[in-house]
């Protein structure tokens, strides 16, 4: 399925997707990696507020290049995912549902999508130049000492993305591959 | 004896940074396409073609291909005739790496230890490999590497008993576990024999081949065919969504080792396999 979307990424809207579903994505996202989850998740502990109001919200895995003279942004493509597995959970309990990013996820972060209603989507790895054309606004919010990893607020207008992960727990990337081998047994045969 | 002055060094590097991480090697692109011919499933086949129009946004506009500029791998090969003047080759290198990675917009994703990390705010130190060759020319190589596929690299020092069966398994259950992680379609460099630190480094080295080209040994080209035909069995596809696209290119290379062993080394990289080089 083909669905054009617009955030924020409510329960209801959520719940509306399935793994595999091309979804295009407009709205607001912010971005942080592995220093700037480290750093919202140690916040949380210590019973402050996070830089955003994490309600609804959509955290892209992305730590962009510098933007040249007349760009909004540089080259954009997600980072592994995996490795914000271990803070995941926890922004999904403060409200954060939306994650993209690219790569396998823990079980314990699809339990937490499943219990919160969390979606995981997949943006193109390696196709950096070609997101950052998405990107129509690119604002610097908190964590500037982190460099590429600082906490951004992006507007972002028809993103491409796929749904890897639904909000009951389907992965694309189980389906897509057992989907393949089973349309393709005559050649792939692995002796 | 010839001499060089480092700054044409420093020139040099600064600029191969840039353009590599902007214009992928053409042999890399035509492999690409080549897989995206024989692509059937829909998304699949979506992905191969962003991936396609995303190289030509960045060589059109002199953008990076991908936001991961990568360490930057540096080669050199120094003819044993030649005289490098001006001052410390290993510093020209970095100096050149600072340069490119400030000038050409490129991420800084270096970190100056890697358990207490603090980004080092300038990508360097470079990871400089010298070798003395004959002759009076200097060619430097830089490959810029980015750490989602490297994350996924292996290496195994297996008892020669394990023979190539041991190598064939261990080649598809990297690239098995490696999985979407490494933003298939992959390239997959592979080094056996040498030591286990000269392993390492013919399974990167093999990432600079061109993906055209064969081990010159029959025995390790066929290899290469074979093992390429059972990755691509895997099902992985582009970015693990599912199909046949899941490595576009593996290079083996070899070196003599010891009785007692067989050491294999896999290195992985993306489809965004850049590499530069100029001889000065």
């Amino acid at each position: 399925m083909e669905k054009h979307i617009t955030l924020p990424l409510t329960e209801e809207l959520a719940m509306s997707l399935h793994a595999g579903d091309t979804v295009y994505l407009t709205g607001t996202v912010y971005t942080s990696r592995d220093a700037g989850h480290k750093r919202m998740c140690e916040a949380l502990a210590r019973g402050e507020q996070l830089p955003f109001d994490p309600t609804d919200a959509t955290i892209y895995y992305v730590g962009p290049t510098p933007a040249k003279p007349g760009q909004v942004i540089g080259s954009a493509g997600p980072t592994t995912s995996g490795r914000m597995d271990a803070y995941a959970p926890t922004m999904m309990r403060v409200g954060a549902r939306g994650m993209i990013g690219k790569g396998a996820r823990l079980p314990e972060v699809v339990e937490a999508m499943k219990q919160y209603h969390g979606v995981y989507f997949g943006a193109i790895g390696g196709a950096g130049a070609l997101l950052s054309k998405c990107i129509r606004k690119a604002e610097l919010i908190a964590y500037e000492d982190l460099g590429a990893e600082a906490l951004r607020r992006l507007y972002v207008e028809d993103m491409p993305l796929v749904v890897i992960i639904d909000c009951e727990g389907n992965n694309l990337y189980q389906i897509g591959r057992a989907r393949y081998l089973s349309e393709h047994k005559e050649e792939v045969r692995n002796d | 004896m010839r001499e060089i002055n480092i700054k044409e060094i420093i020139d040099t590097v600064e600029r191969l940074c840039i353009e590599a991480n902007q214009h992928l090697p053409e042999d890399v692109r035509a492999a690409l396409c080549a897989f995206r011919a024989r692509e059937d499933g829909q998304i699949a086949c979506g992905v191969l073609d962003n991936i396609i129009e995303n190289y030509g946004i960045a060589d059109r506009e002199c953008v990076p291909i991908c936001q991961d500029t990568g360490m930057a791998c540096v080669f050199l090969e120094i003819g044993q005739d030649l005289h490098i003047t001006g001052g410390s080759l290993t510093e020209a290198v970095d100096e050149g790496v600072r340069r490119g990675y400030q000038n050409g917009y490129l991420r800084k994703s270096v970190v100056a230890d890697p358990i207490r990390r603090g980004n080092t705010g300038d990508n360097t130190p470079a990871m400089l490999y010298t070798e003395i060759v004959p002759g009076d020319r200097l060619k430097i190589t830089v490959a810029p590497k980015g750490f989602g596929s490297e994350n996924m690299s292996m290496i195994r020092m297996f008892k020669p008993s394990a023979g190539l069966e041991g190598i064939k398994d261990f080649i598809l259950e990297t690239v098995e576990t490696a999985g979407p992680n490494p933003c298939p379609p992959m390239v997959v460099g592979v080094g056996i024999g040498g030591t286990f630190d000269k392993c390492a480094l013919l399974a990167k080295k093999a990432l600079l081949r061109p993906l055209d080209s064969h081990h010159p040994d029959p025995y390790y080209a066929e290899l290469e065919c074979e093992m390429l035909e059972k990755i691509n069995a895997l099902g992985i596809g582009p970015q693990g969504f599912g199909g046949r696209t899941t490595a576009i290119g593996l290079n083996i290379e070899s070196l003599p080792t010891h009785i007692a062993g067989m050491p294999c080394a896999v290195n992985i990289n993306c489809h965004v396999t850049r590499h530069k080089t100029e001889v000065l």
